[in-house]
């Protein structure tokens, strides 16, 4: 418990990745679902941010009066994260217009009982 | 005429039940006719007896296990958490690979940034493939929502903020600051903090600017699909040739043959230089090309 | 500076549940914009500067930019379905 309470920054992160997780998995709404998915993206990254931290240190770049640096693997790992994780939203965000664009909503209740029904009608 | 009533009631619930938990968004963003749809929905869910009683089902599962999945996962990570070592401390043997970084990295690639000089020259591989996997998904928006580009715009088909003064102004001022700060980003990021990933999304936040404060036919032609194509291809390009030699010399990425230059200086640490900028073109292109799309569906 | 974090941590998760539970979608859009704004002074403190100019410009402007192109996209495809139910 008390390590919980050290710890809090890797808590909040823990917390931010369950707020998205929950919203990817109750929301009906198509958007809503990827704001979750972003949430917990960015839940991830910084808990592997704080993972690299280390109190008094400085940024990873030389200087010539640094006492030492934080950990630099992380920051690595997340810049490239990042980035992938905008084109994973785009792509998601294009294929939820091609479904609007067919369904005409973007409740999933609602996609799957229209796919059902274009399928009876064949 | 039991089953009947007890169908309504339970088609009910589910309505209750999804608009507590999920969202009237839609049906507040969009107008009358949008909600007049659903009523009509509703009761055609209501011939499709057996197709509703699955869901219905299906949905009360769906809730529990989703609870189930949810708690289980928090729960456990929130275990691990209690169990890692305290914020902030100092780890040998976490540190061990970051420490060898932290180390060498000056007198081996030549970057004053340390994150620079690991990610484009120690695993410059790994960015070779997050560019590739940035133009891949580029494509598949591109798949996904090009159009025709014979067929005619029609007027609502997108909106026109050119005739607004106030962006205009403001674009005028802020856009060439945008981009030359992109720019030096790219440029500097062997120097300072930045490089290819944030100076590539800088800029192409610059061109997204652009081209809504000026209009898109003016932003089409000064990034025309030809220019796209071909800086997509030299960079790319580059980037493969660069790091796909050692393929040919036996695996050793460290030795490039050209010299380190003084740390500090602009023309400095080998390759990182050229393929920061490499890298920068791809992110510009990949963010102006997904934004053209969702925008008109092609580059004209 | 300590405090200072933890208000921002808080904020970043208050900005979360808002951006979860709000009823229209472009609210939790902009709402999502500003998450990823207080983010970035997160990454500011946590030492990592290349983090917080990325985030700035790829969380906040790009992204959000993405999501609100797809809400007008969706309400102008809703336009084109009514004019071809007019024909």
């Amino acid at each position: 418990m008390r390590n919980l309470i050290n710890n809090y920054e890797e808590v909040f992160a823990i917390v931010l990745f369950g707020i998205g997780f929950v919203t990817l998995l109750f929301h009906q709404n198509l958007i809503k679902k990827i704001i979750g998915l972003n949430i917990m993206d960015t839940g991830l990254y910084l808990f592997l941010a704080s993972m690299g931290y280390i109190y008094g240190g400085d940024a990873p770049i030389y200087a010539e009066n640094a006492g030492f640096y934080i950990n630099p693997v992380p920051a690595g790992l997340v810049l490239t994260g990042i980035v992938v994780s905008v084109s994973v939203t785009a792509i998601m965000l294009s294929l939820s217009v091609r479904l609007y664009k067919r369904y005409g909503t973007l409740n999933l209740d609602e996609i799957y009982l229209e796919a059902r029904n274009k399928i009876n009608e064949r | 005429m039991k089953i009947k009533t007890k169908i309504k009631e339970f088609v009910e619930q589910s309505r209750e039940w999804t608009e507590s938990f999920s969202d009237m968004s839609e049906k507040r963003d969009l107008p009358r006719e949008r909600v007049r749809r659903e009523e009509h929905m509703v009761d055609r869910l209501m011939e499709e007896k057996a197709g509703h009683m699955g869901l219905l089902k299906w949905r009360r599962l769906y809730l529990v296990l989703a609870t189930v999945c949810a708690v289980t996962l928090i729960v456990v990570l929130l275990t691990t958490v209690a169990m890692l070592p305290v914020f902030g401390e100092h780890h040998e043997y976490m540190d061990t690979v970051a420490q060898y970084y932290i180390d060498h990295a000056l007198e081996e690639t030549g970057a004053m940034n340390i994150v620079a000089g690991m990610i484009l020259d120690y695993r410059a591989f790994d960015t070779l493939g997050e560019s590739f996997v940035l133009f891949t998904a580029l494509n598949c928006v591109l798949i996904l929502l090009r159009r025709d580009f014979q067929e005619e715009y029609r007027l609502h088909d997108y909106y026109d903020l050119t005739r607004d003064p106030i962006l205009r102004r403001v674009g005028m001022v802020v856009i060439p600051c945008v981009v030359s700060f992109g720019v030096y980003v790219m440029l500097n990021g062997h120097l300072s903090p930045g490089g290819g990933f944030s100076g590539g999304a800088i800029f192409g936040a610059g061109l997204i600017f652009l081209s809504l404060a000026f209009g898109d036919d003016f932003a089409a032609r000064l990034v025309s699909e030809k220019l796209f194509k071909g800086v997509a291809a030299v960079a790319l390009g580059f980037y493969c040739l660069a790091k796909g030699y050692s393929f040919f010399t036996g695996a050793n990425h460290l030795e490039s043959g050209i010299s380190l230059g003084t740390p500090g200086s602009i023309f400095s640490s080998g390759l990182i230089l050229p393929l920061n900028v490499a890298v920068g073109f791809v992110v510009t292109l990949t963010m102006y090309g997904i934004y053209r799309m969702f925008r008109r569906g092609s580059f004209k | 500076m300590e405090i200072f974090k933890l208000i921002l941590l808080l904020l970043l998760v208050v900005c979360a549940v808002c951006a979860t539970l709000s009823k229209r979608l472009l609210v939790s859009v902009i709402i999502f914009m500003a998450y990823s704004l207080v983010m970035s002074i997160v990454w500011i403190l946590l030492e990592s500067p290349d983090l917080a100019i990325t985030e700035a410009a790829v969380g906040a402007g790009v992204s959000g930019i993405l999501f609100l192109m797809t809400l007008k996209k969706i309400h102008r495809t809703e336009i084109e379905t009514e004019d071809e139910d007019q024909d």
